[in-house]
């Protein structure tokens, strides 16, 4: 028997165990990585259901006064979160009737122009925009439209800085989604002597169609849950207001109203419980049609 | 003009209106800081000074930038073993297994959490968990901000090094079996080299995430506008600063604020367009 | 063993009864009881399909990496049992070159060729080291042409060039075997020349065995053939004998181009 073999029958032990041993820690591991999944949406099920009612989403929050009584007598908190929801909805709307038509004209200017200077600065600036902190996008919405715009904190602020967060996905999405039609079938069209929008309009969106609402739900998913630049820009408001000039609330922004506030504790994890069921929900949601097309 | 025209200027108008949103920000910025550079000049960056009593103003950014940088590199620190084992177990181990889709899933469900939640549960389930640990300041501080933040980085970094990880030639790594080598000293001797470049993008961008985090940092990390005493003392970073203060802010102070979104807006530019460079390189 | 089968005298492998599935009950190898030759070149041939790489790829066992595959009979290397030794210690007894080059692409030329004492984790002096890579680049020709590069990335060599460097890797590990997956058949007919005649070359000090889907190759280059169908082994028999008087129809319907 050679040096090597010896060597190779010495170490076999060691490293059939260390490669069992690394094994068991890459799973290990994986489970400590997704056991927080488990653990919020637990502690959110176990904390929040109770209060979840239909009375929870048509009615606005408590005051802190009425809710110490609540507490005191050891009631449940009444009121809900509509101020939020409704704020909510009405500023990711906005947003999306904002941010979409330039999104998914910007990410259609990108795959029809591959290469262009133009199109790779686009691309590049729209990949750093991508990476800004939501924060700084509140303080950019509080720049532009509450002090010049609004004179004050406002649904449009809050919708403007939440419009900047989904743009840059949905660009990226729209071009991504583009690139994988077929060439042929534009050319098919144009041959047919069709104008050039027409194309896009009647060809290229609705070929690309559910890969673009993937992006666009994946956006408004993302967006759906931020706090800090509506803290910013929108305040937050203790009645439902649809008009977009005032301070809004939002289902986050409640949450965060709720968190500072103790006797308000217990509708943290309901307010929590909704606004995560509506982001997962979304999520899946858009992965399940992405599935689907593949 | 044709139509043809029309449709490819309202193209072009588009991606113009992309650059003027970037510029526009820029531009704003650096006019909403002007007069806290104009008092306190470029050593605002260097001053850790944060005193907002009226006639005796004095703001300096450096407790944040601080904070920012510490908690961050800690986050990622706590991240790497995570993420790096989790993107083996996906990319790897339980390639193309049910088990890899239900925990991929599950991962990209975490990059879901708004940052509000992770905060509420850094603060209910987690702090008293660091009190009875023996943690001090009430549980509160950069250790248990970093550890929330390295949980909310980790999908950010585990999807990119999992998909370049799966596209790992099998020739190599079966080149590498054919010679002896255990599965782990193919992941070690193979796998890696060949993926590093997009591992380490992975870490960057999810680097770059962590810098920007606000509402769950805040919720955590103290709020203290100084400089970190050690690791397990209380701070504050540049974006938790900016919410705590914003509301009460205006003048001297609000531009102060403004700065620091400048700068963080820079330093976020900085590493994530360093992340994006190696990613179109390995292409 | 069925009539068409040659018997060998000391043979430097014996396969027994191996078979090798894919799903329960689906064979891509059937039955195959075979005994190769020493220091000749065996060539395993077949229409694409007949379980020929299946078979070559169950001496290494290479199939134990996926967890789908099922291999059951006898290996015996040089009258060693190798059906169940650990993988580490047989993989050191039989090299594999695989269809396209794949030196490793983040080592050194150096680094490529000392890979399997690396990945195992033997540490060699820096002579014995030279020693090993300049033997083994001079075994495959390749030496001349890359001995001032020794340490940049193989990436660099053309493909002759690369399918030669992972032959040197499979080399100098000093295999009693060493099996081939049609390393030729990413090539070009020129590399192809030459690793032809490496092979030729190399049977005086090692036992070669070679899948190979070209009828001429194996008729070129190898003592001994084997023909499979469907995962069966149809027949085996030096290779002067089976291209002049194949015994069964459906290697003559093969070799004359009927199928395949």
């Amino acid at each position: 028997m050679d040096a090597t073999s010896k060597i190779l029958r010495d170490n076999l032990g060691r490293r059939t165990f260390k490669d069992r041993y690394f094994r068991g820690l890459v799973v290990f591991l994986s489970l400590i990585t997704i056991s927080p999944i488990v653990l919020i949406i637990y502690k959110l099920v176990e904390k929040g259901i109770r209060q979840i009612s239909f009375d929870f989403i048509i009615q606005t929050p408590p005051d802190t006064f009425e809710a110490m009584t609540a507490l005191a007598n050891g009631e449940l908190i009444p009121g809900g979160i509509a101020n939020g929801i409704t704020g909510t909805l009405m500023m990711v709307v906005l947003a999306s009737v904002l941010a979409i038509p330039v999104g998914v004209i910007t990410g259609i200017y990108l795959y029809e122009n591959p290469g262009k200077p133009m199109a790779n600065l686009t691309r590049n600036i729209s990949d750093i925009l991508q990476g800004v902190p939501s924060i700084v996008l509140g303080l950019i919405a509080y720049i532009w439209v509450v002090k010049p715009i609004t004179n004050g904190f406002s649904a449009l602020a809050g919708s403007v800085s939440l419009a900047i967060m989904m743009l840059p996905m949905i660009v990226r999405s729209t071009e991504e989604t583009l690139k994988m039609i077929p060439q042929t079938i534009k050319e098919a069209a144009l041959a047919l002597g069709v104008p050039y929008y027409k194309v896009i309009l009647k060809v290229l969106i609705p070929t690309g169609f559910s890969g673009l609402l993937t992006g666009i739900l994946l956006g408004i998913s993302r967006v759906l849950g931020e706090t800090a630049p509506l803290m910013l820009t929108a305040l937050g408001s203790t009645m439902i207001n649809l008009d977009i000039t005032k301070p809004t609330s939002a289902v986050p922004l409640l949450i965060w109203e709720f968190y500072n506030d103790p006797n308000m504790v217990d509708l943290i994890w309901s307010s929590s419980l909704f606004l995560m069921a509506m982001v997962l929900t979304l999520n899946l949601l858009s992965k399940r049609i992405a599935a689907r097309t593949k | 003009m044709n139509s043809d025209k029309i449709a490819k200027a309202v193209l072009f108008l588009a991606s113009v209106i992309i650059l003027l949103i970037a510029g526009g920000m820029i531009y704003s910025l650096v006019e909403g800081s002007i007069p806290a550079f104009k008092n306190f000049g470029l050593s605002f960056i260097w001053s850790n000074n944060w005193n907002p009593t009226r006639n005796q103003e004095s703001y300096g950014a450096l407790p944040f930038i601080a904070g920012t940088i510490i908690t961050s590199v800690a986050a990622l620190l706590i991240s790497l073993p995570l993420s790096f084992s989790t993107s083996l177990f996906l990319g790897e181990y339980y390639r193309g297994t049910r088990l890899a889709k239900v925990l991929g899933t599950m991962v990209d469900l975490l990059a879901g959490i708004p940052s509000i939640v992770y905060g509420l549960w850094g603060f209910y389930v987690l702090r008293p968990l660091l009190i009875d640990l023996g943690l001090p300041n009430q549980g509160f501080g950069i250790f248990p901000a970093s550890i929330i933040l390295a949980i909310m980085i980790i999908p950010y970094a585990t999807s990119l090094s999992t998909e370049i990880i799966t596209m790992v030639p099998g020739e190599l790594k079966e080149a590498a079996y054919s010679l002896g080598a255990t599965r782990m000293e193919v992941i070690f001797s193979v796998i890696v080299p060949s993926a590093r470049s997009g591992i380490v993008a992975g870490y960057i961008l999810s680097f770059g995430r962590a810098l920007g985090e606000t509402m769950a940092v805040t919720m955590l990390i103290g709020n203290a506008n100084r400089i970190p005493e050690s690791f397990f003392g209380t701070g504050n970073t540049m974006a938790s600063v900016i919410a705590n203060q914003f509301g009460e802010a205006d003048g001297l102070k609000l531009s102060a604020l403004i700065a620091i979104g400048l700068l963080l807006f820079l330093i976020t530019g900085i590493i994530n367009s360093a992340g994006k460079l190696i990613i179109k390189r390995m292409e | 063993m069925n009539e068409n089968t040659i018997k060998i005298k000391d043979p430097v492998l014996s396969i027994g009864n191996l078979s090798v599935s894919y799903e329960k009950g689906k064979y891509a190898v059937k039955d195959v009881s075979v005994d190769i030759k020493r220091n000749a070149v065996t060539a395993i041939m077949g229409p694409s399909g007949c379980g020929k790489s299946t078979l070559l790829r169950a001496i290494n066992r290479m199939h134990e990496l996926y967890d789908n595959i099922e291999t059951e009979g006898k290996l015996i290397l040089n009258g060693k049992d190798i059906t169940d030794m650990p993988t580490i210690q047989l993989r050191r007894m039989a090299g594999m070159v695989f269809q396209r080059p794949n030196p490793f692409p983040t080592m050194s030329i150096y680094d490529n060729v000392i890979a399997g004492f690396k990945l195992n984790g033997i540490r060699l002096k820096k002579k014995d080291r030279d020693d090993i890579v300049e033997r083994s680049l001079r075994d495959v020709t390749l030496w001349d042409e890359v001995k001032d590069n020794l340490h940049r990335k193989g990436t660099f060599l053309s493909g002759g060039q690369q399918q030669r460097l992972c032959i040197a890797r499979a080399l100098a590990y000093d295999p009693e075997v060493i099996l081939l997956d049609e390393p030729t058949s990413a090539l070009d007919p020129v590399a192809t020349a030459r690793v032809e005649d490496l092979l030729v070359k190399l049977k005086e000090n090692y036992s070669i065995i070679m899948v190979t889907h070209n009828m001429a190759q194996a008729a070129r280059i190898s003592d001994y053939s084997m023909f499979m169908y469907l995962g069966e082994l149809v027949e085996y028999d030096k290779t002067k004998n089976m291209f002049t008087k194949p015994k069964d129809r459906r290697t003559e319907e093969y070799l004359t181009g009927k199928f395949g």
